[in-house]
């Protein structure tokens, strides 16, 4: 199946090879959280709670006395995909995407500013149409900057690929289904370093430094969209809250 | 409680955006929002100056970089970035109002919107019997008998423990037990420190609690001079029967101070008896059903009645 148009240099929903799905991004979604965020990329829609930092509830869990503990959890609406039947939460793959969360926004949250508490990150994905680990890392990202807990930097992700000899950034699934190599990038964004790569399948170096290029790109584009969220979040609660 | 779903017509719709336009243009105006960073941002900074940074911000090659969202403050030399949705920020005398959550050995635990749970000894509590005295195995047992869990208690911030949590204290009969009333979270910032946190509504009968720490308590007013007197004599174990139900009035009162403070926490307004008596009073005027309170037409008068305020305030000043 022809992913780009030989003739048109178009992707299958019509977009460039370089060319980003369309960015949404919402705060404030999820009222009994501390700070929530509904992101969107295309037709991936996922809503992202963060909870605390509250007492830690589970002292078994409580390693290090000097810094937060962090948990995430990732779960699939049942509705999210095509075929109803699946199991939200506890088979490997959310086990998997959790432990990838968790361990990118843990390197960024200022963990010692707040001892012997817990910080809570609950993502779902509402609408999945590939690339919903981005999605997720994306949606917590505005989610801690909503709940005021202090963050080194902001965390952005994207995804890239390569089919028919073209790098293509942000595969949709129908592009991820089709078993090329598919590489997901979290950077944080000023400081301008990797927190997260994966990939699946085999990609030649020189190529896969193409294609991981790409995917920083669309994470700066992409820390941009979230940046200018933020500050416009951030000046209308400041105007209505007055002097 | 973040914002209301309402569904507004389209004239509520571009009412409400003229109104909170002219909000924002009030608050530019003021150059409110012109120090406004997100994450990684840098903060502008004389450089020849020796500048401590505060909270919020941090260091990255040279530069101060601010590590939340929020408005930059300058204090002398002090550059910190104040967080609006946070957590609450605890301070050595403030009055907070908390939850109980467990009765531990001569203390009890509550939970206050703070990054841990705060500690309320038993000795930094005054006894039924109102005696000064050295707190006994025998009061220890007796702790139920005066908090338990789900109870909402007010008390006053005494100091930090050794590993950051609170330390509280409620030996003044205006703090205690809190009964018959409503409890509600606001976000904290909407609660400024100020030197009164404990207000009688005279004409609704209602006392008001504004927490520091964003719990802020609506209920039936409490004589705390008779309380001491009552306290004293001997009092009969179950209190339900002896005390009076409380009356029809009332309870509709506190709905509606509660429906005014839920609207002004909605809405982003700071929180203070002026601005919750008079969106009462205002409710009151326009014949507002208390259920109707929380509507779309009532919100959309509130918004507009506040730029109208703001305006007014901009214009005297000028």
């Amino acid at each position: 199946m022809e992913y780009v148009n030989p003739l048109t240099g178009l992707r299958i929903d019509g977009r460039r090879p370089t060319e980003m799905r369309h960015l949404k991004a919402q705060i404030g979604v999820v009222s009994k959280a501390d700070g929530s965020a509904l992101f969107e990329m295309g037709n991936t829609r996922v809503i992202a709670a963060v909870y605390g930092p509250r007492e830690v509830q589970n002292r078994g869990q409580q390693m290090n006395n000097n810094e937060a503990l962090v948990r995430c959890e990732y779960s699939m609406a049942n509705f999210s995909t095509g075929d109803r039947a699946r199991k939200p939460k506890g088979d490997r793959r959310s086990t998997e995407i959790s432990l990838v969360i968790r361990q990118t926004m843990e390197a960024c949250i200022l963990t010692k500013l707040m001892p012997r508490s817990q910080i809570d990150i609950f993502v779902q994905v509402l609408q999945a149409d590939g690339g919903t680990r981005s999605a997720c890392i994306n949606a917590a990202t505005l989610a801690l900057a909503d709940a005021g807990i202090p963050m080194r930097d902001i965390v952005t992700s994207c995804s890239a690929g390569y089919l028919c000899t073209m790098p293509l950034l942000d595969l949709n699934y129908a592009e991820d289904s089709a078993g090329g190599p598919d590489v997901t990038v979290g950077i944080l964004a000023k400081m301008d370093k990797v927190t997260l790569l994966q990939m699946d399948a085999k990609l030649p170096l020189d190529t896969f430094e193409t294609v991981m290029q790409l995917a920083i790109e669309g994470c700066k584009a992409i820390a941009q969209y979230i940046r200018e969220i933020m500050l416009q979040n951030t000046k209308q609660l400041e105007c209505r809250r007055g002097s | 409680m973040r914002d209301l779903h309402l569904s507004l017509n389209q004239t509520q719709r571009v009412r409400l955006q003229a109104a909170l336009d002219q909000l924002e243009s009030d608050a530019s105006s003021t150059a409110a929002s012109a120090a406004s960073v997100t994450v990684a941002d840098t903060i502008p900074v004389n450089h020849e100056d020796n500048i401590l940074k505060g909270h919020g911000t941090s260091d990255l090659d040279g530069q101060v970089v601010a590590t939340l969202c929020g408005v930059v403050e300058r204090v002398n030399k002090l550059v910190y970035v104040r967080a609006l949705r946070s957590r609450y920020k605890p301070e050595v005398g403030d009055i907070i109002v908390g939850r109980v959550i467990e009765v531990a050995p001569k203390r009890w635990r509550l939970e206050i919107n703070f990054s841990q749970d705060a500690v309320l000894m038993l000795s930094s509590m005054n006894l039924p019997d109102g005696i000064q005295r050295r707190r006994t195995a025998v009061d220890e047992l007796n702790m139920r008998s005066i908090f338990i869990e789900n109870d909402f208690i007010c008390a006053e911030v005494r100091g930090f423990q050794h590993d950051g949590s609170l330390h509280l204290q409620a030996r003044s009969q205006k703090y205690g037990k809190l009964e018959k009333g409503q409890l509600l979270t606001v976000p904290p910032y909407l609660v400024k420190r100020r030197k009164q946190h404990f207000h009688h509504l005279e004409q609704y009968d209602v006392d008001l609690i504004l927490g520091c720490n964003g719990f802020v308590w609506v209920g039936q007013h409490v004589d705390t001079t008779t309380k001491e007197s009552t306290l004293l004599s001997d009092e009969p174990s179950d209190k339900e029967e002896t005390n009076n139900a409380v009356p029809p009035e009332t309870r509709r009162n506190i709905c509606r101070i509660a429906n005014a403070i839920r609207l002004l926490s909605v809405i982003g307004l700071t929180l203070s008896v002026e601005s919750v008596t008079e969106t009462v009073e205002e409710s009151v005027r326009a014949n507002v059903q208390i259920n109707e309170m929380l509507g779309a037409e009532f919100y959309v008068q509130t918004v507009e009645r506040e730029a109208q305020r703001r305006a007014s305030l901009v214009r005297k000043r000028r």
